[in-house]
């Protein structure tokens, strides 16, 4: 079929503002839009700008809106978002994030913001030459965080950083949430400087369009809310409330 | 720019985090890779690491040790393959420690399962040894590593496009990389260098491989006329998703998956009796061929394109969802169908190259005559060689954690006793022509670059795929020679300088012609059949001429010399391989 796919084009750096600009490709119905854009910069225009690398959906790269949802290019077919009638598809950079070139973006707040919440173990006991004892019950509280591939498509889809773009956003604090829920780790003490702060995880608002997006099916939503329980239990066994700027 | 290390990672997969992690004990170190942290391809590896931890069949490193070596065809260099499986328990428990969640026994343990060529008592029976994380061991090893990475403050460029190593004889001086953001060329001068740039399986037309693997490393260093090591061994993995070669880890089959034909036939059970499903790649490869050529196909066409099922719907649903979620995943958004209840349509497709970069056990880069100073590979770029002619299922896994990280070790020591090294001010030079000749296309503006890259996928995937004949083979060297030429005359549209791709991926396709050429040419020199080298023409294994690693050297004039390198079999005499 043919489709027309309108392309915000852009690039701030040279100078050019701006605009959609369409193309017309022949596709079949189960190719990826990511195929699209590939014949697009080998045999159209090869300025495209967009990142790729693995092309079935397990890298991240190539998160961008696509008919207005936060999207894989590789893991969305034409079928996904086209109909013979309406074969029209408009391709958008993630938001929330500077524009470098078309449909890339930049991505170093992003992974500031991850790198913030201590993405790491911290051991609550050194074991040498074996591993910790982790029970399958143990394994699977935190199971669902560790797919995550840090695609930034929630941190674009998120209602919360239009208005504050300090807002840690969903990504980190599921990040945070596979450490806190891993037995393993010291949990949530160690990370709560970051998340129990007015920026931290409380302005979400359950509005739930990370998880509507999550191309790892993630229930973000959900983890955010436990991770807040926690903090909010972890607090009230001391006496204290917690600090999400209102609170007294 | 010019920047100043002790050493220079190049690459952000699997074997370049483990050996940064470990260098940066000591040395400074950066870490230089052409993507974003965590888009490596590690991070698609899917069904498990293996190591004999016996933690739920009784098992032992010398059984893994030898499974490997007879998985490779008696090619494997056997200090090496034993210092892999060893090390590999280590490893693995490293790995648990510093976060990685495996999947766990009733016990807590580390799980483990069943992986292709994997045995016990030295192949006796298919035994449990791929400690896995559902089915995404890589992407749990890439987010771990990534994750110790940021602890230990290891400092990252990324999108930084390696195009030259710099050379003073023997000993390494530095890299020099294009930036993409700005297009400008940077000199990281550094006492050790470690390319750890992974596959190249993108010169293939099906592969299981990202857009991202052109073989930079291995590319770079034959240009600077460093013989590559076993680039006839290419693994085609028998279960990739027909059309698209999107992997289907073996991990089903070692769950109870089976392959059938159009009648339904189990047709393992014809070409390895003991292993059935679990056999050796190269040996299921080419089963799934023969079936497919002899009209046993689905479809039943005898074309080279037809296919067969891959059945796991026996299984149950519990299991399928527990113990492969992302195979259900790319099945429900690939192929609409579910594997708990459809069989999966699949054909080989190209996946792993056994040959690289050749190396010693730790890492060093040698060629015929002894180690580089300071120059290193780890990963599928490199050639221990712990694979031989044909990879174990899991070893590749094992690969990058225990050499990335005895290469780390190794660079951590070496930069303690070693000056900073002596860079010229032009070392940038060659580097410098090489981008303005694409950037200005010498030879006029005529080339289409996809045109070349489809082309070459072609040839290379008809001709040098899984059955291989000395007619087929000299086609595609000649076919491949062509279009080198061919790309002289290519010409860039994007004429900018910031987040240029295009150039980038000009880049990338020079890398995989050469690559091709050194692949189809080594694979057309070697008179015999051995593991995924499979010729019509010679179909038998032959020791007495052929027990040697090939070293093709690429040469200025752009032709191919073969040079050859002893094999280690120290422990285990060559036997014929049946399973």
């Amino acid at each position: 079929m043919t489709v027309t796919l309108e392309i915000l084009r852009q690039n701030p750096d040279a100078g050019h503002a701006s605009d959609y600009r369409t193309y017309r490709v022949e596709v079949e119905k189960t190719d990826r839009v990511l195929d699209a854009l590939m014949d697009i910069t080998r045999t159209v225009d090869g300025s495209l700008g967009f990142r790729r690398s693995c092309a079935h959906g397990v890298c991240g790269s190539d998160a961008m809106r696509i008919n207005g949802k936060e999207r894989l290019a590789c893991k969305t077919l034409f079928q996904d978002v086209v109909t013979d009638d309406d074969a029209v598809v408009k391709i958008e950079p993630l938001r929330h994030l500077p524009v470098q070139k078309d449909l890339m973006v930049d991505q170093s707040e992003f992974f500031a913001k991850f790198r913030s919440v201590k993405p790491y173990i911290i051991p609550k006991e050194e074991v040498v030459e074996k591993e910790f004892i982790q029970s399958q019950e143990e394994r699977e509280l935190f199971d669902e965080a560790t797919k995550c591939i840090n695609c930034a498509a929630c941190y674009s889809a998120c209602p919360i950083l239009d208005e504050n773009p300090k807002f840690l956003g969903p990504a980190a604090i599921v990040q945070a949430a596979r450490f806190i829920r891993d037995s393993r780790d010291q949990g949530l003490e160690a990370r709560l400087d970051e998340l129990d702060r007015p920026d931290g995880i409380w302005p979400c608002q359950n509005k739930f369009e990370c998880t509507r997006v999550c191309p790892r099916d993630i229930k973000i939503t959900k983890l955010i809310n436990l991770t807040k329980r926690e903090i909010t239990k972890y607090r009230e066994s001391r006496g204290e409330t917690v600090r999400d700027g209102q609170s007294v | 720019m010019t920047y100043e290390f002790d050493a220079v990672i190049v690459g952000g997969g699997g074997a370049g985090l483990y050996a940064a992690l470990e260098a940066s004990q000591t040395a400074k170190t950066a870490v230089v890779s052409k993507l974003y942290p965590m888009r490596s391809h590690t991070g698609a590896a899917q069904g498990g690491i293996g190591a004999a931890l016996g933690n739920v069949d009784r098992d032992r490193p010398e059984w893994h040790a030898f499974d490997t070596v007879k998985g490779g065809d008696y090619l494997v260099d056997q200090e090496a393959a034993r210092i892999l499986s060893d090390d590999a328990v280590r490893a693995v428990y490293d790995l648990e420690n510093r976060g990685l969640p495996f999947s766990r026994t009733p016990e807590g343990r580390i799980d483990q399962r069943r992986f292709g060529g994997h045995t016990s008592n030295f192949g006796e029976q298919a035994v449990k040894r791929s400690c896995y994380a559902a089915d995404r061991t890589g992407h749990m090893i890439l987010q771990t590593l990534y994750q110790q990475c940021i602890k230990n403050d290891v400092q990252f460029y990324d999108e930084f496009q390696v195009v030259d190593v710099i050379m003073n004889g023997r000993t390494v001086g530095g890299v020099v990389a294009f930036e993409l953001k700005t297009g400008e060329i940077h000199t990281f001068k550094a006492k050790a260098v470690l390319f750890a740039t992974g596959g190249f399986g993108r010169m293939f037309r099906i592969t299981s491989n990202a857009h991202a693997n052109t073989g930079d490393g291995p590319a770079i260093l034959a240009r600077a006329g460093i013989p590559m090591e076993d680039m006839e061994f290419y693994q085609f993995h028998p279960t990739g998703i027909r059309g698209m070669g999107i992997l289907i880890t073996e991990g089903v089959r070692g769950e109870g998956g089976i392959l059938r034909n159009k009648d339904g036939e189990r047709f393992m059970e014809r070409y390895a009796p003991t292993l059935l499903d679990l056999a050796p790649r190269d040996m299921v490869s080419r089963a799934i061929m023969t079936e497919v050529l002899e009209g046993r196909g689905i479809r039943g066409d005898g074309k080279i394109d037809d296919f067969v099922y891959l059945d796991a719907t026996h299984l149950g649903r519990e299991t399928v969802e527990a113990k492969i979620p992302d195979i259900q995943d790319f099945c429900k958004t690939y192929l609409a169908i579910d594997p708990a209840t459809a069989a999966m349509p699949v054909q080989p497709t190209a996946h792993y190259a056994m040959g690289g970069i050749p190396t010693d056990t730790h890492g060093r880069v040698v060629d015929g005559t002894g180690a580089y100073n300071g120059l290193y590979a780890a990963g599928e770029c490199a050639c221990v060689s712990v694979h031989g002619a044909n990879r174990l299922g899991t070893n590749s896994l094992v690969d990058l954690i225990v050499f990335g990280r005895r290469a780390g070790q190794h660079i951590a020591e070496f930069v303690k006793g070693s000056d900073a090294p002596s860079v010229s001010p032009d070392a940038d030079g060659a580097a410098r022509k090489r981008i303005d000749r694409i950037r200005e296309a010498r030879n006029g503006d005529g080339g289409n670059p996809a045109d070349i890259y489809s082309r070459m996928q072609s040839t290379m995937m008809e001709n040098v795929g899984v059955y291989r004949d000395d007619d087929r083979m000299a086609v595609a060297v000649s076919d491949v020679q062509a279009l080198r030429e061919e790309f002289s005359f290519i010409k860039p549209q994007d004429t900018g300088t910031d987040f240029n791709a295009e150039i980038l991926g000009l880049l990338e396709l020079e890398n995989l012609l050469d690559l091709s050429l050194l692949t189809a040419a080594s694979a057309k020199n070697r008179t015999e059949s051995r593991g995924a080298h499979s010729r019509r023409d010679y179909p038998e294994r032959n020791d007495d001429e052929w027990l040697k690693h090939t070293l093709a050297r690429l040469t200025n004039s752009g032709e191919v010399e073969i040079e050859y390198k002893d094999v280690d079999i120290s422990i285990w005499e060559p036997k014929p391989r049946t399973y």
